[in-house]
């Protein structure tokens, strides 16, 4: 009977963070159309999006391999079970003791492998560029999630989400500037990752500057909305992670009841709604910066790993 | 108090002292560079009134005081003046890659880390803790100076290394005020000699880039 009630909660967070993940993009977008002053697309316009999509006839380079049209499910499925990992609303649940934040990591590189790889195979120029930079960005912000993952094992003994959350949530935690930043470094990552404003435009598709939108520019029909559909998972993703390493409040422990879930939930949900806040008002008062600022950018999150990881060596522990 | 909060409250801002010493290094901008340099003179000031409530030292709040007052202060403002009159204001300056030296940095702070930690084993927690990172402010100093052109640059360099002793002494219980008062009046001193420097360099090489100086003495630029 438990091992079903485990199974069951781990489904409805699978089920939770795919139907969430459109309404955040959606969400994001509109904060920053209301800071704009335009009133921005309803909330529920990115399912409409991907409905239509899914609807529509796919259109094919005729020079593309299996590989151009096996890399949309490849993509989304390593993110999904990515995603799958987090802890959002309840710690310990039955996949989060399969892997840990480096599995995650791994997860999200390989998706972000043939995403690449999919952008080169037509051999347009627009995917030559796109998948170029997107490499270039990878290889400093994989250290720099590297080294985060490394001053929060170090600090709790453990690379699991659960064991680092029920750590953070207890008062063993103290001051540490350590955590602080790891913090800066995980949404620099993020904001490299899922390619928001100072380092790649997601309303973009007619300039030079782009980087996702250029790679996945060949794909049409149901192809782009499983693509789609992982780049909002991932930024859901990245919020999950940051809301469940650093205010793990309210998340429901391990064998809790139905009451302690349902706190988990609506703190989950209000928690995605500040990061969004958040990064709509972030997103609207900076300028995209130039492609060649983003290695700096992404250097300032490695230094701080490394530096956090550097500090916990004179920390408590002495 | 809690005897784990005041120790990380001591951490906190000596580990923030080395970060802005990391931003000291990243900034090109001479404004920017200033005004970084006085936030780093307030958290040292921070740090030293804390070691002083810490440790129940009365007179490290007159160190800190000293610290806020002239070097948070004092010394930006009268290197905002120089900067002015020198008109060098809109220069940016980049040395080498900034990647290098962020990554020298690194390498240093984790020298500093190794080198105190075996030195003063056994030593009060708070001590080896304090002086470790001050090991690093100083050391980071001195990469400062070695890999900024402009004089101005140096100068803040020098600075805050000079920050980084203090909290060194801060963190060394039994430190004798008249040592302090001593040290806090020569950087004075040094200021004002750096100041009427500059204006000398310049009105002989007509600019405060130090490669200047290096083919003046015949060496190759």
């Amino acid at each position: 009977m438990a091992l079903i009630f485990d199974i069951a909660t781990q489904g409805v967070q699978m089920v939770l963070v795919l139907s969430l993940a459109p309404l955040l993009t959606g969400f994001v977008r509109k904060v920053k159309a209301r800071l704009l002053r335009r009133k921005g697309p309803p909330l529920l316009q990115p399912y409409r999006d991907l409905l239509r999509l899914v609807r529509k006839d796919v259109v094919l380079a005729e020079n593309a391999s299996w590989l151009f049209r096996a890399a949309p499910y490849l993509i989304f499925a390593a993110t999904w079970v990515a995603a799958s990992l987090v802890p959002t609303f309840a710690a310990g649940l039955t996949f989060s003791w399969a892997a840990d934040l480096i599995a995650i990591t791994a997860l999200l590189g390989s998706a972000r492998f043939f995403l690449a790889l999919a952008g080169m195979d037509v051999g347009t120029s627009f995917g030559g560029i796109g998948s170029s930079r997107e490499a270039m960005f990878a290889t400093l912000a994989e250290p720099a999630m590297i080294m985060m993952v490394f001053t929060v094992a170090l600090l709790v003994g453990s690379t699991q989400l659960s064991t680092f959350s029920s750590f953070m949530a207890s008062p063993d935690v103290g001051l540490r500037v350590s955590l602080a930043m790891a913090l800066v470094a995980l949404v620099i990552v993020a904001i490299a990752e899922n390619g928001r404003i100072p380092v790649d435009n997601p309303a973009t598709h007619l300039e030079l500057t782009m980087v996702h939108e250029a790679m996945v520019l060949e794909y049409s029909g149901r192809h782009l909305a499983v693509i789609e559909l992982a780049a909002q998972l991932k930024l859901l993703l990245y919020a999950s992670l940051i809301a469940c390493l650093f205010v793990p409040w309210g998340l429901a422990r391990a064998e809790a009841g139905a009451r302690e879930l349902a706190i988990g939930g609506l703190a989950y949900f209000l928690k995605l709604t500040v990061l969004g806040l958040l990064l709509g008002i972030f997103e609207t008062a900076i300028a995209k910066m130039r492609v060649f600022r983003v290695a700096e950018f992404l250097g300032i999150a490695l230094m701080l790993g490394l530096l956090g990881t550097l500090l916990l060596f004179v920390s408590r522990s002495l | 108090m809690d005897q784990r909060l005041i120790f990380d409250i001591a951490h906190l801002l000596a580990g923030g002292l080395v970060l802005i010493s990391f931003l000291l290094l990243y900034q090109d901008r001479m404004f920017g560079l200033l005004n970084m340099f006085a936030l780093h003179a307030f958290v040292l000031s921070l740090s030293v009134a804390w070691q002083a409530f810490a440790q129940h030292a009365p007179h490290l709040y007159i160190t800190a005081a000293i610290a806020l007052g002239l070097k948070a202060i004092a010394i930006p403002i009268l290197l905002h003046r120089v900067v002015i009159r020198l008109d060098i204001h809109r220069e940016i300056e980049t040395v080498g890659g900034i990647g290098l030296t962020m990554l020298l940095g690194i390498g240093l702070v984790a020298l500093s880390m190794v080198v105190m930690l075996r030195v003063t084993e056994g030593a009060d927690r708070l001590a080896r803790e304090d002086l470790a990172l001050a090991l690093s402010v100083v050391l980071l100093g001195f990469l400062m100076m070695v890999t900024r052109r402009n004089a101005v640059g140096q100068v803040v360099g020098f600075m805050s290394l000079e920050n980084g002793l203090i909290l060194a002494a801060a963190g060394a219980k039994g430190m004798p005020l008249v040592v302090e008062m001593s040290v806090a009046f020569s950087v004075l001193v040094a200021i004002l000699v750096i100041g009427i420097f500059l204006f000398r360099i310049r009105e002989r090489f007509d600019t405060v880039d130090m490669h200047a100086l290096d083919r003046f003495r015949g060496e190759r630029a």
